[in-house]
């Protein structure tokens, strides 16, 4: 039994982050020009990437 | 009506948005930029110009984002490099209300987000729970700290998902009505509460879950109507942009500048080239030319001006470039007392009372007293407050109005969905809803059973070779529609083009005229809609034009006539043109050289014999028509005031949009019927079971997304073709 009291709020933490996430992803404006998105990744070159 | 700029000349910096570091943005909108290529272009090209920092094109709303560094904004060369590259621009003003739309949009994904997170992890506690109903092992206790788990999950959850509903409700309550929102907010609030006291006292039924997923299913009703408007408001305003309600003034040393129209004022100097409309109304102060008014006034032969000849703002601009002089400002042009019109109609539209508001008005007293009853009832007949209350709550829930909330908007976003795809915008469901319900159509004639543009009526090859040299040189438009029947070819050398006269070159050595009769040579006084073409002293040819009908105009009425509609021609025309359309497409009932007023007039006098109108007109002499009928449709060539008028626009060359978005309509409203019947007979089996007790948490969930999945489902059906 003790172990739901460890896994109930472990999964409450994964459905937050992955709330988390969804609001960091509009907040970032990932869904403001899919189409543009789609065609970038196509085009745009690798080395003008900054790479970390 | 794009216009293009003559750029390197014309200033561009009423469209800038100046930074506080000094430099400065410039949105355009770019309609021709389609694939992968060219957004890579544009943004290279772009960012290889002097003074640009950085470029961005949207390809979903195909705006491209220019930001200057200080100091160096030129924006002419901007639009000047995407004219080279192919791409025709508009500047463009974003305006603040789209911003506000888009904020209450996020709230509302958001909230969906936070909800669908609160379903999915109190159902995590609600399945244990569940089980337990059914015979599983479970304790109390284990019952109990579930029901505190999912409770301390669910209730934040529906607190913040629930926050649109209840600002809503609050609104309403203190405007003293009572709209869908409240029975949604009461249900909610008074499901938390129950819940909450059941755990705490050890009961067996808590409807956390029920609270969220009822929140989580009525936001995806809501969120879709909020797709809805947001869509057809952003795709009217590219409509609108593309338009471009610029003016190109001119300055004391005579430097060009493109204003927006509003701020002309009364004395400005104007420059107007073939092609464009004249933004305000105005005075001619040199040159001349012959303006097409048919948008104003319906008439389809242009009208000549010359020096002091007034023009109205709206008029296009057909062969000469043109001096003016503005006498009034936007706000004050002769279009101010159609905006009047305009702005009384869509008030009277306004009161239209949506299918879903009356649904609401049925449903709310209904499910509250049904409730209420099952209290008062449950505890006369000796069930105890407590179990009384319980099975209050369960109605509550069992009727939510779930299928109720998506039955509408589900159905009008497939309906607009579908519509969009063959070119109708929808500006509002409300406009479906109406559109469904019109029994009578009235059409503009000039642009919308007509082309709205000349073209050569009963053309001979041999005539028409000798013409096209000159016709192919000439921008005037019968010249064009000439060149167009005539196909490409060799042009004419030395050309001159006579302002309102016509043109004048050398073809194979000998000189030739083409244009009014008095110009070729020909006496008497000639016809606006013909053009003479003549080798010097030679024998002289008319042609003669006429603007003819859309290629599908008897079809589509045909098919009006077909489902039961009356169909009638409106126009400011004279009687003859108008008399021969009507007999062609076979119309018995036409009025013609109706003023705006008339038209307007019409509408009152059909509205007030009990028929609903479906008004189909592109002219300004139509919007105040437009805003009064029951319905109406513009195509997309209308002017802005008309398209704002009107409720749907549709594109093409074609007429048949209108008898599809009617089919559309009505089977977007019988859907939609389908829908309320389905949630009522729902109703009608689950409140008295909830009454009689018959209802857990488990039941509750299952019946609550069952109908909902049913009535989106039957949504998807709309607009089919069988």
């Amino acid at each position: 039994m003790n172990i739901v009291m460890f896994l109930a709020p472990f999964s409450l933490g994964l459905g937050l982050m992955a709330v988390a996430a969804f609001w960091w992803s509009l907040k970032a404006g990932q869904y403001e020009d899919p189409a543009g998105d789609a065609a970038r990744i196509l085009t745009e070159d690798p080395e003008d990437r900054p790479i970390a | 009506m794009a216009v293009t700029y003559d750029t390197g000349r014309t200033d561009l910096r009423a469209f800038l948005s100046r930074r506080d570091d000094g430099g400065a943005r410039l949105e355009l909108l770019v309609p021709d930029a389609r694939c992968a290529g060219c957004l890579s272009k544009i943004e290279r090209e772009m960012q290889a110009l002097p003074g640009v920092a950085s470029a961005r094109l949207n390809l979903t709303q195909k705006r491209l984002t220019v930001e200057f560094a200080a100091g160096a904004a030129d924006a002419s060369v901007v639009v000047a490099a995407l004219g080279r590259l192919g791409y025709p621009a508009t500047p463009y003003d974003p305006g603040r209300a789209r911003d506000a739309h888009d904020r209450e949009g996020r709230e509302l994904i958001l909230a969906l987000a936070v909800a669908g997170f609160g379903v999915m992890n109190t159902m995590m506690f609600s399945v244990p729970i569940w089980a337990g109903l059914f015979g599983q092992e479970l304790g109390p206790a284990t019952r109990t700290l579930m029901m505190w788990f999912s409770g301390i999950v669910g209730a934040p959850c529906a607190l913040y998902a629930g926050l649109p509903f209840f600002r809503s409700a609050w609104r309403s309550l203190k405007a003293r009505r009572a709209n869908m929102d409240v029975p949604i907010s009461i249900g909610v609030l008074l499901t938390l509460v129950i819940s909450f006291s059941e755990t705490v006292l050890g009961g067996r039924d808590a409807y956390f879950d029920a609270a969220v997923s009822l929140l989580f299913l009525l936001l995806i009703g809501r969120w879709l109507e909020h797709r809805l408007r947001a869509r057809a408001s952003s795709a009217a305003a590219d409509l609108l942009a593309l338009q471009a309600p610029t003016a190109t003034v001119m300055g004391p040393d005579d430097a060009l500048v493109a204003k927006p129209v509003a701020e002309v004022r009364p004395g400005d100097r104007l420059l107007l080239r073939p092609g464009e409309r004249v933004p305000v109304d105005s005075r001619v102060l040199s040159g001349a030319s012959e303006l097409d008014n048919s948008l104003l006034t319906g008439e389809t032969a242009p009208a000549a001006v010359t020096l002091g000849g007034d023009c109205r703002a709206g008029a296009l601009n057909l062969s000469g470039t043109l001096q003016l002089v503005a006498v009034a400002r936007s706000e004050d042009s002769a279009v101010a007392a159609i905006a009047r019109l305009v702005e009384a109609g869509a008030q009277a539209k306004s009161r239209y009372v949506q299918l879903a508001d009356k649904a609401a008005a049925l449903y709310v007293p209904v499910v509250h007293a049904a409730a209420l009853l099952t209290f008062a009832g449950g505890w006369a007949l000796g069930l105890g407050p407590r179990e009384a209350l319980i099975r209050a709550v369960a109605v509550l829930i069992v009727t939510c109005p779930c299928a109720l909330g998506l039955a509408v908007p589900a159905v009008q976003i497939t309906a607009s969905a579908r519509l969009f795809r063959r070119g109708v915008l929808v500006k509002s469901g409300a406009a479906l809803e109406r559109l469904a319900e019109v029994d009578h159509v009235v059409f503009d004639k000039t642009g919308v059973l007509t082309e709205g543009r000349p073209r050569l009526v009963g053309p001979t090859p041999s005539t028409l070779a000798l013409a096209a040299p000159l016709a192919r040189a000439s921008r005037h438009p019968l010249a064009r529609a000439l060149a167009e029947a005539a196909g490409a070819g060799p042009l004419a050398s030395e050309v001159t083009e006579h302002a309102g006269q016509g043109v004048e070159g050398t073809i194979g050595g000998r000189r030739a005229r083409l244009g009014r009769a008095a110009f070729v040579g020909v006496a008497g006084a000639g016809s606006e809609t013909e053009l003479w073409f003549a080798y010097d002293g030679d024998t002289k040819i008319r042609f003669r034009f006429a603007d003819t009908l859309r290629s599908d105009a008897p079809e589509t009425l045909k098919a009006l006539t077909a489902r039961g509609l009356s169909v009638e021609i409106l126009s400011g025309d004279v009687p003859g043109a108008v008399g021969r359309v009507a007999e062609t497409l076979g119309v018995a009932d036409w009025r013609a050289g109706c003023t705006p007023q008339d038209k307007a007039a019409r509408m009152d006098e059909l509205a007030a014999s009990g028929r609903r109108v479906l008004m189909v007109g592109d002219g300004l002499n139509d919007a105040a028509a437009l805003a009064k009928a029951h319905a109406a449709m513009a195509p997309g060539s209308a002017l802005e005031a008309s398209q704002n008028a009107a409720d749907l626009v549709f594109s093409g060359e074609r007429l048949e949009p209108v008898v599809a978005a009617f089919d559309v309509a009505r089977s977007a409203r019988g859907r939609a019927l389908e829908n309320f019947g389905f949630a009522a007979l729902y109703n009608a089996l689950a409140a008295p079971a909830a009454m009689l007790g018959l209802v857990n948490p488990f039941v509750a969930a299952i019946a609550m997304s069952g109908s909902s999945l049913i009535v989106t489902l039957n949504a998807l059906r709309t607009g089919l073709r069988r």
